[in-house]
């Protein structure tokens, strides 16, 4: 039996080769084989100088923007080789002491991890600060746009006591809702609420997808709605939100989180990169450390993504191709 | 068809429990001294309400909560010191190699050539044969059809990794999984229950709580997915294989010990052979939770088309995660009914029903074709990479049309379902658990679990009660509860109906089977977004979501206890002249309680494990804890300790639920069900 089996498999094997090399001779090896040679031509001509860079991309659109961009630059005219990692923010940082992460791009400010990975800061020095990216997060209460034209005095925090019965929901247990949001984000609105005698509960969403979802509902069915949301996001090019007016942020108003009262301070976003890797020969270095753009800038890029379904390389390289003069100003 | 997607009852109450007691007698019917305890509760909490509810504000932790987060912190300090995190890197260092070796084979470019080293029509042919050489013409065809929808949707990079990712988690979960397999099939009574709870907590623990442990260990990216994928599939294996290995039957043992046999060869020859379809069962269950993971290991960067599910979420794109997720599900049918029709053909062949040498003469013949196409895949650019088109962006922007459509019909329509569940069921039952004081809640759950479970449930329960106070969130916890509780009288309410429906007419069940599979194995992610533009971020959601997950479990539980029900006894009650109603709630529905008991207890832990998922869309409770530990590192202990209280509230509901079954018969076969729980969270 065995014999036999083997004698077939034999034949078939030998029948298979002569098929195959009859074809590929016959069409002359197609173009994979020049494809080939042409990449290995090219991999010896750019000689290494950048070599691999690991970009952490977070979970947001406007973080991808940004990575795809800077990625995208790096690949075509630094002839860095990009490895995307998705990944959130705690294990991107974990990843910069392992080597697995060299780049995370758009920071919103994380004192832990701060003071756990740069050595400034009391870590172990795995990271290093390279300043701020150019975009500035704005964070704060946020209702729809027919919410804010209709009522115009729910822009100021000192009427929202007058609407609580109309925001509130299933989930709030008779007072007004306020929708927190992912647990990622710097958020003091229980301690504002309370601290300036608001009838509100915060209800957390739990998830960027699940804030957004809401917010569109709320504008396209005309309900109440408040939050906490920010900007640069990329949701504003499609939905209208008007920010509520908090009593202004002063430097050290946030200090004790149980006694915020305050607005968010804007926010300017960082880059964080593994400190090995920045102390490296590789060109894509002063990229990254060169790298500056502004909201507008990557709303546009979050914008070909979200709105027009272009992939992120695309998205990026459409933006490249139309804003020479910014890419040639980060260049080395 | 098989009916092996389906999860089934958790660990057996056979392979560990004593005989049942028999019931003691009663004077008064259970669920009478259920109202009275509801009632007694009632009164408490009217005089006591709001006091000492233990209610943790939302960032706010305990002791006990930074105690956890400081030891991670500790571990994380030592990362670059510590022996036993070198070696585990290591070992991760391996799984990476292998997933990337197997990747630039077939699934990304072997850096020079722009392509992997063997195409889609290569990788297609040569699965599709060895779908044909292991399990006949129509799984070859379900192959070839499976793998080319990968492709034509435009997933095939994605498809293959994921492949790639489950087929090394499963074999190490093979080549790990067995030898413990054995020690549970050969080990005493203690042995077998301490390992049954272990399997019990890997099971129910929310990967979320250990997935920045497990980066932190083996790395980023596909050792990660290794890793978790590992921990999460390993239980179902363990728990029927080993369960195969102890049903062996006694006397076979006892004869062939007669000649003298050693225990490795009663092993190798008797006890390993004869369980071998059920060890078969333990692989295909396996695979299908390794493929439940692929979205949560996409938060670690994993491989595989949990990636694009993940990145169209946060780009609410409803379309752009339904393919990928459809994908998922092609997926798993494709090799669960392989792995099933592969376990029967070849039992088939052992008892010689399949003429061998026209197989193989078959089969060598049709090698010809697959070498030429592995060949063609290496050097020609249409069989290398699938040639591009629309097709997914097209479903994709239907779907999202649909959505969109159905959301606007409905959205009215829904919201006063969801106010009336949460103001009938949800706000009551929550003020009832979570308001009244910790101790009175304790004490009724407790007195709930003697009436339903007897004494053979309260010691569980007064370790469980005990652990949940011990980790500082009651409150958030009995939230977490309720909302369980509430989804799974929802997931009965359908199983009741369409578990009737289904095992009443062939051609209902035949439509309604495939959904229920889809609906288990397509990752929540999916459907979340539809979900919240009905309902908002609300626990009503989270409910949701639990429910479509939670209901095709019960739903086939008990069609398959009802039509279980023997047909003599129906045709006597016929006989007699019994309505079609009087029909079922006299005779099939009475005589499938045991069924209905189980479909409740496997219906409560599967809500349960949806409770992370909760977490992200506005239920708040245990789930949030998780994602926000998961979130933020400063708040892990948090998260850990609300993991371990989910695992606590399951061990909890599935001792009460089983004792109480005890005293029902099944009406199944237990080692064709084997339990294997959510993907999610």
């Amino acid at each position: 039996m065995r014999n036999t089996r083997n004698s077939w498999m034999r034949g078939a094997r030998a029948v298979a080769a002569v098929a195959c090399v009859a074809v590929v001779t016959a069409c002359g090896g197609g173009d994979i084989g020049e494809q080939t040679q042409a990449n290995q031509e090219d991999a010896d001509a750019a000689g290494g100088e950048c070599g691999e860079l690991n970009m952490a991309v977070n979970p947001w659109v406007g973080y991808e923007a940004s990575a795809y961009v800077v990625g995208t630059v790096a690949q075509e005219q630094l002839g860095c080789t990009v490895n995307y990692k998705d990944l959130k923010e705690d294990v991107s940082w974990q990843g910069f002491g392992t080597g697995e992460v060299d780049v995370v791009i758009e920071d919103w400010g994380h004192p832990d991890l701060e003071k756990k990975f740069v050595a400034e800061k009391g870590g172990d020095g795995s990271a290093t600060d390279f300043g701020e990216n150019g975009n500035v997060g704005i964070i704060g209460w946020y209702v729809p746009g027919w919410l804010a034209e209709e009522h115009p005095d729910i822009l100021e925090y000192e009427n929202l006591n007058d609407y609580a019965s109309e925001f509130a929901t299933s989930e709030s247990g008779g007072q007004g809702q306020f929708l927190g949001s992912d647990p990622s984000y710097v958020q003091f609105d229980e301690a504002i609420i309370d601290n300036l005698g608001l009838d509100f509960k915060v209800v957390f969403s739990g998830g960027e997808a699940a804030t957004i979802t809401a917010f569109t509902q709320a504008e396209e069915n005309k309900e109440f709605l408040i939050g906490y949301f920010w900007e640069p996001q990329y949701v504003h090019a499609e939905v209208p939100m008007e920010q509520v007016a908090l009593p202004p942020y002063e430097e050290g108003c946030q200090d004790d989180p149980a006694k915020v009262a305050c607005a968010y301070p804007d926010t300017p976003l960082k880059k964080f990169v593994s400190t090995e890797w920045s102390e490296s020969d590789s060109t894509a270095v002063d990229l990254v450390r060169n790298f500056n753009w502004s909201n507008d800038d990557q709303n546009q890029v979050a914008a070909y993504i979200t709105s027009d379904k272009m992939s992120p390389e695309d998205a990026a390289a459409k933006w490249i191709e139309e804003n020479p003069d910014k890419v040639e100003a980060w260049l080395p | 068809m098989s009916t092996l997607l389906e999860p089934a009852p958790a660990p057996q109450p056979e392979a560990k429990e004593p005989p049942p007691a028999p019931p003691e007698p009663r004077s008064l019917p259970r669920w009478a001294w259920a109202l009275i305890v509801l009632g007694v509760w009632i009164v408490v909490w009217s005089f006591t309400k709001g006091q000492d509810t233990l209610a943790l504000g939302a960032r706010e932790h305990t002791d006990l909560h930074n105690t956890f987060t400081e030891f991670r912190d500790t571990v994380l300090a030592s990362r670059d010191t510590n022996p036993f995190i070198q070696f585990t890197y290591q070992l991760g260092e391996w799984f990476k190699v292998a997933v990337e070796w197997l990747q630039r084979m077939i699934s990304i470019p072997d850096f020079p050539r722009p392509v992997p080293q063997i195409g889609w029509l290569g990788v297609t042919a040569v699965a599709t044969w060895v779908g044909l050489a292991v399990a006949g013409w129509r799984i070859a065809l379900l192959v070839a059809a499976s793998f080319a929808s990968f492709g034509l949707f435009g997933y095939w990079s994605d498809s293959m990794d994921l492949l790639i990712v489950t087929f090394v988690a499963v074999t190490v979960a093979i080549v790990i999984g067995m030898p413990l397999a054995v020690m549970l099939g050969t080990s005493g009574r203690v042995g077998n229950s301490i390992i049954n709870t272990i399997l019990d907590i890997f099971q129910t623990m929310p990967t979320f709580v250990y997935l920045l442990p497990i980066v932190l260990f083996f790395g980023i990216g596909a050792s990660a997915a290794v890793v978790c994928t590992l921990i999460y599939a390993l239980p179902p294996l363990i728990r029927i294989a080993g369960h195969g290995i102890r049903s062996v039957s006694t006397t076979t043992i006892e004869a062939t010990d007669s000649a003298g046999q050693t225990s490795w060869q009663r092993l190798r020859k008797v006890q390993l052979p004869m369980a071998r379809k059920t060890i078969v069962v333990g692989v295909n269950q396996t695979i299908m939770a390794a493929l439940s993971m692929a979205t949560i290991a996409a938060y670690v960067d994993g491989p595989g088309l949990g990636q694009p599910v993940l990145s169209a979420l946060f780009k609410n794109d409803v379309g752009g995660a339904f393919v990928p997720g459809m994908l998922i599900v092609v997926m798993a049918v494709m090799l669960d009914r392989t792995t099933t029709a592969a376990s029967e053909a070849s039992e088939k062949a052992a008892r010689g029903g399949i003429d061998l040498k026209r197989r193989r003469i078959v089969l060598a013949a049709l090698a010809v074709p697959v070498v030429v196409a592995l060949w063609m895949s290496r050097y020609f650019t249409w069989a290398a990479e699938f040639p591009e088109n629309d097709l997914g962006a097209r479903i994709a922007d239907a779907v999202n049309r649909f959505t969109a459509w159905f959301v606007d019909v409905f959205g009215g329509a829904t919201e006063w379902f969801k106010n009336l569940i949460s103001e009938l069921l949800l706000n009551p039952m929550q003020e009832l658990l979570a308001e009244s004081p910790w101790y009175v809640s304790a004490t009724g759950i407790l007195a709930f679990a003697a009436v339903f479970g007897g004494l053979r449930a309260l010691l569980p329960t007064v370790i469980c009660i005990a652990g949940i106070w011990f980790f500082d969130l009651w409150h958030d916890a009995m939230i977490t509860l309720n909302m369980t509780l509430v989804g799974t009288v929802l997931v009965m309410v359908l199983a009741l109906i369409f578990g009737v429906l289904m095992a009443r007419s062939k051609s209902v069940d035949l439509v309604v089977r495939p959904l229920l599979d889809a609906g288990q194995t397509i990752p929540p992610f999916v459907y979340l977004i539809p979900m919240l533009a009905l309902f908002g971020p609300t626990r009503f959601t989270a409910i949701v979501a639990g429910v479509i997950y939670a209901a095709p479990v019960a739903i086939k539980l008990v069609a398959d206890g009802v039509s279980g029900v023997s047909s003599t006894t129906v045709e006597a009650s016929r006989s007699t002249g019994a309505t079609t109603w009087q029909e079922i709630t006299k005779v099939q529905l009475p005589m499938a309680r045991g069924s209905l008991v189980l479909a409740a207890n496997q219906g409560l832990l599967y809500m349960l494990s949806m409770a992370v998922i909760g977490g992200m869309v506005g239920a708040g409770a245990l789930g949030y804890d998780v994602v926000l530990g998961f979130s933020r590192s400063e708040e892990w202990g948090k998260g850990a300790c609300a993991g371990i209280t989910i695992v606590l509230i399951g061990i909890m509901i599935d001792r009460i639920a089983r004792a109480a079954a005890v005293k029902e018969s099944v009406t199944h076969d237990p080692t064709k069900r084997p339990w294997w729980r959510s993907a999610m969270g």
